[in-house]
């Protein structure tokens, strides 16, 4: 008994470790490789159900991405103006908005191979890019490159660039220009309508 | 012609409404262009790629690309070497000569087989490359998001690109018609993510389209722009 519970305080020990010291480039290509397993493989994903897509997406890659920290830097000066209840309830729909555009680029996958680059940082580094290149015969490779943030409960992204386009920087000017003619609570109504309207044109599909 | 003049005077007039970002100064005039090439792609262009996809099977409208692709490779090229990028631009160059002779015509893109990647590069890209300043946003009528920069590149790459010198005429409609629909054929997708992710489409466009093109005048790695405020807050969970 007492070997056993040895053993098993040496698994916890271990697992909490390995968990911690996840580098976030082997994270992000765990993480791509077992989602695009799954969609490949599920064939309800396959024939577009989109509903289960996004339970994937929540259960696999939303515990790895830092929601705060996107809409704090896409709200950029307005985010110190709002009040926590207003934080909130944005970080919630932006969270939304993202999962189901992610979904959407997710369902047009179809072959595509990836090639997980070598991590250029220091092990003392906080903040990191971590790049991923999608390959596709004939075209230039598309690179998708994650910023993360070393946070207590791990890497987490805060940033994605498809392209050389940043999301986070993309949504800045449409923000700010929201913000400026119907200020934030226009902004949070904008996005939850924006998320109802897609939820309604999942449903019918 | 004075139509013309009046036409464009009203729509610039647009532009003075509200304020207007620094980089986007003819909002209103490209707004209404967008609305423009919008209904053009409604009625017209969208219909006419997404019957193309259902006409022809994957296998044919991948030749169809790579064809395109190969062509387009020999400017890459050049505009590679205009870019002091000469090992590039041999490797766009070698990929022609693979994929023309052993690809029959281009239409199997053996090159990328053999590990020559393609690249993307334009005469707007050179022209960044040289040091010209994007100039303002600017949505082509037809052919969408551009600046002043990229616009004059466009210009250059139609004429540069052996497609416009191809007789008789009847054929080298046929051979541009065919190359808008698959070009449009294949961003299906690409637009109807663009649709779902954007609250407003139109400066969502304008953003990516600019940050696109600053990343590609890099090669995917441009010098870094700090912004105020640039650091996150995880106050909120």
């Amino acid at each position: 008994m007492r070997k056993f519970l040895c053993l098993l305080s040496t698994l916890f020990l271990v697992s909490a470790h390995a968990q911690e010291a996840t580098p976030p480039d082997v994270l992000v290509k765990n993480v791509t490789t077992e989602v695009v397993d799954i969609i490949v493989k599920d064939k309800e994903i396959r024939s577009g159900n989109r509903a289960k897509l996004i339970e994937v997406i929540d259960a696999k890659v939303l515990p790895h991405f830092n929601f705060a920290s996107m809409t704090s830097l896409a709200m950029g000066q307005n985010w110190r103006s709002a009040t926590p209840e207003q934080k909130k309830d944005l970080t919630d729909a932006f969270r939304t908005l993202l999962v189901r555009t992610y979904a959407s680029a997710l369902a047009a996958y179809s072959e595509q191979r990836f090639d997980f680059r070598p991590l250029r940082a220091k092990p003392t580094d906080t903040d990191v890019t971590v790049q991923v290149r999608v390959i596709q015969p004939g075209q230039q490779p598309v690179p998708i490159d994650y910023a993360m943030e070393k946070t207590a409960a791990g890497w987490k992204v805060y940033d994605v660039m498809v392209g050389g386009v940043s999301l986070v920087a993309n949504y800045r000017t449409e923000f700010a220009s929201v913000v400026r003619s119907s200020g934030i609570d226009g902004l949070i109504r904008d996005l939850q309508t924006k998320n109802k309207s897609l939820e309604r044109r999942t449903e019918k599909k | 012609m004075r139509w013309l003049w009046i036409f464009l005077v009203s729509l610039a007039g647009c532009a003075t409404t509200g304020e207007t970002d620094p980089r986007d100064p003819w909002e209103g005039m490209n707004r209404a262009v967008y609305r423009f090439n919008d209904g053009f792609d409604d009625y017209i262009a969208r219909p006419l790629a997404t019957g193309y996809r259902k006409a022809l099977h994957v296998e044919i409208r991948s030749r169809v690309s790579n064809f395109f692709s190969n062509i387009q490779d020999l400017m890459i090229g050049v505009n590679n070497v205009l870019q002091g990028k000469l090992q590039e631009g041999v490797e766009d160059w070698a990929r022609f000569v693979f994929n023309t002779t052993l690809g029959l015509g281009g239409i199997h893109d053996v090159a990328s087989d053999m590990g020559i990647e393609k690249h993307n590069e334009d005469f707007g890209q050179t022209f960044g490359r040289w040091g010209a300043a994007p100039g303002p946003y600017v949505i082509l009528p037809f052919l969408g998001s551009s600046t002043l920069r990229d616009a004059g590149g466009t210009v250059v790459d139609l004429y540069a690109a052996p497609l416009p010198h191809v007789r008789p005429i009847a054929l080298r409609n046929s051979l541009y018609g065919l190359y808008f629909l698959n070009t449009r054929s294949e961003l299906l997708e690409a637009s109807s993510i663009l649709e779902q992710a954007a609250l407003d489409r139109y400066i969502f466009q304008r953003d990516a389209y600019l940050q696109r093109r600053r990343s590609l005048i890099y090669d995917g790695s441009p010098p870094r722009e700090r912004e105020v405020n640039d650091t996150p807050d995880s106050s909120v969970k």
